[in-house]
């Protein structure tokens, strides 16, 4: 079963490491956006609103062009990039992880948000009474009330990134060993004659991965949830 | 233990609080209030509705008023003519909500910690140990909120807001939620609190039984206007008794 090739086993790794890295660089900015979108008023607001769902909404290679004529390295945003901070997406396993990070946000913003907006707001003014300004009150109990819905939010965009194809094929090829994930190198294989076996493979360990990463979060956010309900 | 401090004049020392405030809440409801405190105990007395939350909510800095100002022990903590507005988190005055509002998240010691931890003070273990013994909740030290009684989670409601060593204590209906039996279980506290503890009270609530056993003084609100202040044989004058 698990006499993969090399190659195979380079798309398991990048697939993971793809999905975790915009996973955890994506989440503060979610967590941002979530509690801007629950909390918030101001102009603009469905404007962002509508921003953070595109990508949900856009078909994929669309999401995946706009990513390139943006963040490509003659691409205006892309050049700065590489020029000033050494971060080069194009063609390399981190614009893929941009890819991924993008085509998630979506489901991370909307599960943090409704988290947010469930948390009881008297328990911030009980807080502030006790001597917490806005900060210590953020860390101390608007994060941990909303750790729930951080952990799902989390683990949607974990297994939206491992699925992801079409934004990243797009926007940074199917590079095997640089950004060939799982789904494109699965696509790869059953385009060639008698590459359906390695494929069956690939697609017996993203069924694993995602398992696994289903039943783990569920299990830590019920494990959140006791905590707030006094276990 | 006693009932000495209730009826004499209050000792040297203790805060003063003055309140003077104006709101408009939705669409016809005006409060306007004003009282003095000097009491170990102040009751604002009033039916549900009155505006008592809302005074005291003012007086946390939970609740702008549109106008007037709001002084204890000599600080402004409010004056819209001044524009000075202190916020909540400087005030330093402990609130019991009528929920107790204890965070779910943490032990039953880590909500009694939580002030002191915010505030920046260092171990008292004198006075944790002497809250705690004076409330009864050392067995539930290691629980968790959700697992606490009505009673047990009012009692340590109120060790949190004393434990950040407030200048004033703020509570609102602390009984309200509970039954019978269980108010009964709880007013000793408070009295061992009054008593006891050296902050002044305002105590809120539509119990005129209640606000005989705890308050040296009482302001009565109705349909946010002060309509008297004085001792608390006020309570037993008959236009008073319609409030509640």
């Amino acid at each position: 079963m698990f006499d993969l090739s090399p190659q195979d086993w380079t798309a398991v790794a990048l697939s993971l490491r793809v999905a975790a890295v915009s996973t955890l660089v994506a989440l503060p900015f979610g967590i941002a956006i979530a509690v801007l979108l629950a909390r918030g008023s101001f102009w603009g607001k469905s404007l962002l609103d509508a921003v953070v769902h595109l990508p949900l909404v856009l078909p994929p290679v669309v999401t995946g062009y706009l990513l390139l004529i943006s963040f490509g390295r003659k691409a205006p945003l892309g050049a700065f990039l590489a020029d000033h901070f050494g971060i080069v997406f194009s063609f390399r396993w981190t614009g893929a992880a941009l890819a991924c990070g993008i085509m998630a946000f979506p489901l991370m913003v909307r599960a943090i948000r409704l988290s947010v907006e469930a948390i009881d707001r008297r328990l911030e003014d009980a807080a502030a009474t006790l001597g917490a300004n806005s900060g210590w009150t953020f860390i101390t109990v608007t994060l941990p009330l909303a750790l729930p819905g951080i952990i799902a939010g989390m683990m949607l965009a974990f297994a939206r990134a491992l699925g992801e194809f079409g934004a990243t094929i797009t926007f940074v090829s199917n590079i095997p060993g640089e950004t060939q994930t799982i789904s494109a190198a699965i696509y790869t294989l059953i385009q060639v004659p008698g590459g359906d076996a390695d494929a069956l493979k690939l697609v017996v360990i993203s069924l694993v991965i995602c398992f696994a990463a289903l039943l783990g979060s569920e299990w830590m956010a019920r494990r959140a949830t006791a905590r707030l309900h006094g276990a | 233990m006693d009932g000495t401090a209730r009826n004499g004049t209050p000792p040297r020392g203790l805060a003063m609080l003055a309140v003077q405030v104006e709101k408009t809440l939705g669409d016809a409801f005006f409060l306007k209030a004003s009282f003095t405190s000097t009491s170990r105990a102040t009751a604002l007395f009033g039916a549900s509705g009155a505006g008592k939350t809302s005074v005291i909510n003012m007086i946390a800095g939970l609740l702008q008023p549109d106008r007037g100002r709001i002084e204890l022990d000599g600080e402004v903590l409010f004056d819209e003519a001044e524009r000075i507005d202190l916020p909540a988190f400087r005030r330093r005055i402990g609130y019991v909500f009528q929920e107790g509002r204890l965070f779910p998240h943490v032990s039953v010691r880590g909500n009694l910690d939580y002030g002191r931890w915010m505030s920046g003070q260092k171990t008292d273990d004198t006075a944790f140990r002497h809250i705690v013994d004076m409330l009864d909740i050392g067995h539930l030290l290691d629980r968790r909120p959700g697992k606490l009684s009505g009673g047990e989670r009012q009692r340590v409601a109120v060790g949190r807001a004393l434990l950040m060593r407030p200048r004033l204590l703020l509570l609102d209906e602390p009984l309200a939620s509970l039954d019978v039996a269980r108010k009964r279980d709880i007013l000793p506290y408070l009295e061992r609190l009054r008593d006891g503890a050296q902050v002044p009270m305002i105590y809120v609530s539509h119990n005129p039984a209640e606000v005989k056993r705890i308050a040296s003084r009482v302001v009565c609100l109705d349909a946010g206007k002060v309509i008297a202040a004085g001792g608390p044989e006020l309570l037993d004058a008959a236009h008073i008794d319609v409030l509640a």
